[in-house]
């Protein structure tokens, strides 16, 4: 097994002092931060990454330090679920289903290890998928040409909205948005300066670290700015928090969650792996095929364990699985898979085939860190839950401002100058305004980090074929990649407000039953 | 309405994307597509995607009222005088402004926002320049 080996390479990587000290640092971190209702896994990834790139880290490290947070931020999600009845994040939303009323029962404790547990098996064996999937996908990538590579790019922008996007000319507008920054600075090939206008700052391009900190992050405090605005003074919402109860759940609980647990593991990921599901589908689907499968009694949406175990199996090992794309052919499929993009890029790593083999140890000392942080977050969550129960309590008004802080901080220590600071300021205003509109963020940010790329591999295809265009469409495989990308496109517009329907009927009829 | 201002804002803005990209100087040694096409086509599907938001526009999203707008362009200002005083004043003065602001501003009664903002200045100085030795601004007095 070629496989193992390489994995057991990645381990004598990545079971360094160094290395297990940082993944223990991301997965404390990144709990936290996925706790953190406002704070998921890209926002937190994205403060982060300027940080490791200033500390000097090299890539294997940083890699470790930044999917650690990624995998203890989807953790972490869970806890504000449970126990306030928010998600931590947007795929932590099913858990609160039957977490908080789990909770609201005096079992919180239990539903807390019990989703913990859930969120490792989900983890530990969709990074086994990753394992086994990925090399595969590598050889099919190998075959690719330019004219392949920018079919598989418009892939990528056609199903980033998933099959939930609500409004998929807004989907177009960011990419296109974001494709029309990375346009900005010196063109590679032939060294004329585009979009400018004479600023010598500009030349060298809009930095992606600076669009995404602030896009994610700063973006994140005037949201808060504004709620505070808009509630009322005085008026301070304080929740009784539900007792944690017992730790540890009965062993006949966690009998009963295992096939649960081991289907929406199997379903999760393979919503990470398909371009345009990603985690909050896994974890949707998962609960879904659940209460069809062994709801007997009704008792799904009333604290049932079964209704706790699968969402968060399934959201983990979409996280997983996204990582396959990723690595494989230097396409995210998520919004914090691209952050993770960013990283790689920031570091000089082209992710795709060739880093498969050309940087072997990068890939699969990454793969045996993702086993670690796994292990560690498991130790990490059962017996300290009650410790980040207590972080988050620490009320936003003091939390916010640090936030903020330590983007500066992060964006000042990679260049020292206070223009990029005002470039992340206006970002983070210009997040503020298209959340607003409902313009998604993740497609800009995938714009600026694949739009050179992707004007290269276009360049490079007509360049091949003397200026004849068709040769975009001259293969089987980029002609299946162009049908991919538009159905990709058009289902959501047909099937999408059924299903964002359904989503939130759930939701609705659910919570109505507790109350 | 929110989406047809979007909608004009966005046309505008691919106009000016277009145009910039037609005056592009073309270099002597180019390859068959060039440095202007792609930028055109980003641009032409900029403007189309805005054309839709004005043809269908989503339902009005929830803006603040007026004291929320005013708010948040305060905390721009605070971010963007933060951002320009950092070079000259140094970390610790700067940060401890601006968090006390930010803090204030969400919430917190007076005292506890100056407080936040001297611990958070003196805590970041503490893990990023004692611990990590990251370089923060330096200001006239060396921190």
């Amino acid at each position: 097994m070629e496989v193992l080996q390489s994995l057991a390479d990645g381990f004598a990587v990545a079971l360094t002092f160094e290395n297990l000290g940082l993944a223990l640092i991301g997965c404390f971190l990144g709990t936290i931060i996925g706790a953190l209702p406002g704070l998921g896994p890209s926002n937190g990834v994205a403060i982060l990454i300027p940080l490791a790139f200033t500390l000097g880290l090299g890539p294997t490290p940083a890699m470790i330090l930044l999917t650690s947070v990624y995998y203890g931020a989807m953790y972490g999600g869970r806890i504000s679920s449970i126990l306030l009845n928010i998600p931590g994040d947007e795929p932590a939303l099913m858990t609160t289903l039957d977490g908080h009323p789990m909770a609201r029962k005096g079992r919180a404790g239990e539903a807390l290890t019990l989703s913990g547990i859930a969120s490792f098996v989900g983890a530990f064996f969709a990074t086994w998928g990753l394992v086994f999937l990925a090399p595969l996908l590598v050889k099919v990538a190998l075959l690719f040409g330019p004219a392949e590579y920018f079919a598989l790019f418009t892939l990528a922008f056609a199903t980033l909205g998933g099959i939930a996007s609500r409004n998929q000319a807004k989907a177009v507008f960011a990419a296109a948005l974001g494709l029309g920054i990375a346009m900005i600075g010196v063109d590679g090939q032939t060294g004329v300066p585009r979009f400018t206008f004479g600023e010598v700052h500009l030349y060298d391009g809009i930095d992606f670290l600076v669009a995404i900190v602030g896009l994610f992050a700063l973006s994140e405090v005037f949201v808060f700015i504004e709620q505070a605005a808009t509630r009322n003074r005085g008026e301070r919402h304080q929740d009784d928090h539900p007792k944690i109860g017992r730790i540890l759940p009965s062993w006949s609980v966690i009998r009963s969650c295992t096939p649960s647990m081991l289907r929406s593991t199997v379903l999760g990921f393979l919503a990470g792996v398909l371009p345009g599901a990603g985690a909050s589908l896994g974890s949707f689907i998962s609960y879904s095929i659940e209460k069809r499968l062994v709801d007997k009694e009704g008792t799904f949406g009333t604290g049932d364990p079964r209704g706790v175990a699968a969402p968060e199996a399934g959201n983990n090992a979409a996280a997983g699985g996204a990582l396959v794309p990723m690595l494989a052919l230097g396409v995210p499929g998520s919004g914090t898979t691209a952050v993770l993009l960013a990283v790689l890029l920031s570091l000089n790593i082209t992710p795709g085939p060739l880093l498969f083999q050309n940087n072997p140890d990068v890939v699969w000392g990454l793969i045996a860190a993702l086993f670690i942080a796994n292990f560690v977050l498991l130790a990490l969550n059962i017996p300290m839950v009650g410790m980040f129960v207590r972080i988050l309590m620490v009320p936003t008004r003091f939390l916010m401002p640090v936030v903020a802080m330590v983007s500066f901080v992060g964006i000042y220590g990679i260049s020292g100058s206070s223009f990029d600071l005002l470039v992340m300021i206006v970002f983070g205003v210009l997040g503020w305004v298209l959340r607003k509109l409902d313009v998604p963020l993740v497609p800009i940010i995938l714009g600026i980090l694949l739009g050179a790329a992707m004007e290269k591999n276009l360049r490079r295809a007509i360049t091949i074929s003397n200026g004849d265009w068709t040769t975009l469409i001259h293969s089987g495989l980029s002609i299946t990649l162009w049908v991919i990308a538009i159905v990709g496109f058009v289902l959501p517009i047909i099937v999408g407000p059924a299903l964002r329907g359904r989503m939130a009927m759930r939701r609705d009829e659910e919570s109505s039953a507790v109350d | 309405m929110s989406d047809r201002i979007f909608g004009v804002v966005g046309i505008l803005l691919s106009a000016l994307f277009i145009w910039r990209a037609t005056v592009i100087q073309e270099s002597f040694m180019s390859d068959a597509v060039g440095p202007k096409t792609f930028p055109i086509i980003i641009g032409t599907i900029l403007g189309l995607a805005s054309l839709y938001f004005i043809a269908r526009p989503d339902a009005e999203p929830v803006w603040p009222r007026f004291t929320g707008l005013i708010e948040i362009f305060m905390a721009i200002v605070v971010l963007i005088a933060y951002a320009i005083a950092l070079p000259e004043l140094g970390f610790a003065i700067t940060t401890a402004i601006a968090t006390a602001y930010l803090s204030w501003r969400l919430g917190s009664p007076a005292w506890q926002a100056l407080l936040a903002g001297l611990l958070t200045s003196g805590g970041l100085y503490l893990v990023f320049r004692v611990i990590l030795g990251l370089s923060l601004a330096r200001g006239p007095f060396g921190f």
